[in-house]
């Protein structure tokens, strides 16, 4: 018979999450049971999901707030509100999308709070004019991303994200980090499928521009385009 | 005849292999001869790899600290 660990007193939630780092970490895993566990109320399996999840979602917070302290709020509201309300998660999409929906409501009301943000709506008009699409064109440098260190590389690539309107960011993120379909990213942010892949796509290349500022070839100058 | 605007509005279809195969041709004649749009077809590919390779950000042991007793506080008062 196997022998089940002894648990430390007080350990908790704290104890839970480190025995379950392995199996969570294991790619492609069929999370069905372990929410079905969760939602008839076993703590280890919602620690387990939270161990599973936390990393993204806190930097989905963090693309999506631009702002560390309100980030951290977003994860704690994001996991407390999915405890409270998993009875309602009805299986009929994925675990992590149904997460994702809750951060990213949690997030857009942190923006809309701060006042000197004054563009914070994603249904607001976005110019979908393309004659503005390309300014600078360059071709890279092998390998840019070795070019920099990691840390340097982080940080150019947040910079360019803060750059981006959070309408686009907000498709951006969900759809080309957290790797969420096109549908899954109309309906977590309640646009339609035409409107996420018109700011995808915006968003793609004003990222594009951006990253080509730090990127491109020694001797390679950008110049005007379209 | 495919124009660079027409490219441009078919680029994030293109990258992400959702497109048909008579447009995908079509679209691969435009690069193989217009510099421009293969350079931003490239580094628009590169941007998106790039993004996907990031890694998810770590969590400060304060800031999980503050996650775990929140929501083992929040276990224990459904418990109850």
């Amino acid at each position: 018979m196997e022998r089940r660990p002894v648990e430390p007193p007080g350990a908790g939630l704290r104890y839970h999450k480190q025995r379950f780092m392995i199996v969570s970490s294991q790619a492609g895993i069929d999370e069905t049971p372990l929410v079905a566990r969760a939602r008839e109320g076993d703590a280890r399996a919602f620690g387990e999901l939270v161990k599973q999840y936390e990393g993204k979602i806190f930097r989905l917070a963090q693309h999506v707030t631009q702002n560390r302290e309100d980030a951290e709020d977003v994860l704690q509201e994001t996991f407390m509100k999915a405890y409270e309300h998993l009875d309602q998660f009805q299986g009929n999409s994925k675990f992590y999308t149904w997460i994702v929906r809750i951060a990213v409501n949690q997030a857009l009301m942190k923006l809309r709070r701060r006042k000197t943000d004054r563009s914070v709506s994603l249904d607001e008009a976005i110019d979908t004019g393309e004659d503005t699409l390309v300014r600078e064109i360059a071709a890279w440098g092998e390998n840019p991303e070795q070019r920099f260190s990691r840390e340097e590389l982080g940080g150019i690539l947040d910079l360019a994200i803060q750059g981006l309107e959070p309408s686009y960011r907000s498709v951006f993120v969900l759809r080309d980090i957290d790797e969420l379909s096109t549908e899954e990213t109309a309906d977590v942010l309640g646009l339609s499928v035409p409107a996420v892949k018109s700011r995808l796509l915006r968003a793609r290349l004003q990222l594009r521009e951006k990253l080509t500022r730090f990127f491109k070839r020694k001797g390679d100058d950008a110049f005007a385009y379209m | 005849m495919l124009t660079c605007k027409d490219f441009l509005h078919e680029l994030s279809d293109y990258l992400d292999e959702c497109i048909d195969p008579e447009t995908r041709a079509k679209l691969e004649r435009h690069i193989s001869e217009c510099p421009n749009c293969w350079v931003i077809a490239d580094t628009t590919k590169k941007t998106i790899q790039i993004y996907k390779g990031m890694d998810p950000y770590p969590i400060p042991p304060d800031v999980e600290g503050r996650l775990m007793a929140a929501l083992e506080k929040k276990m224990a008062e459904k418990r109850q």
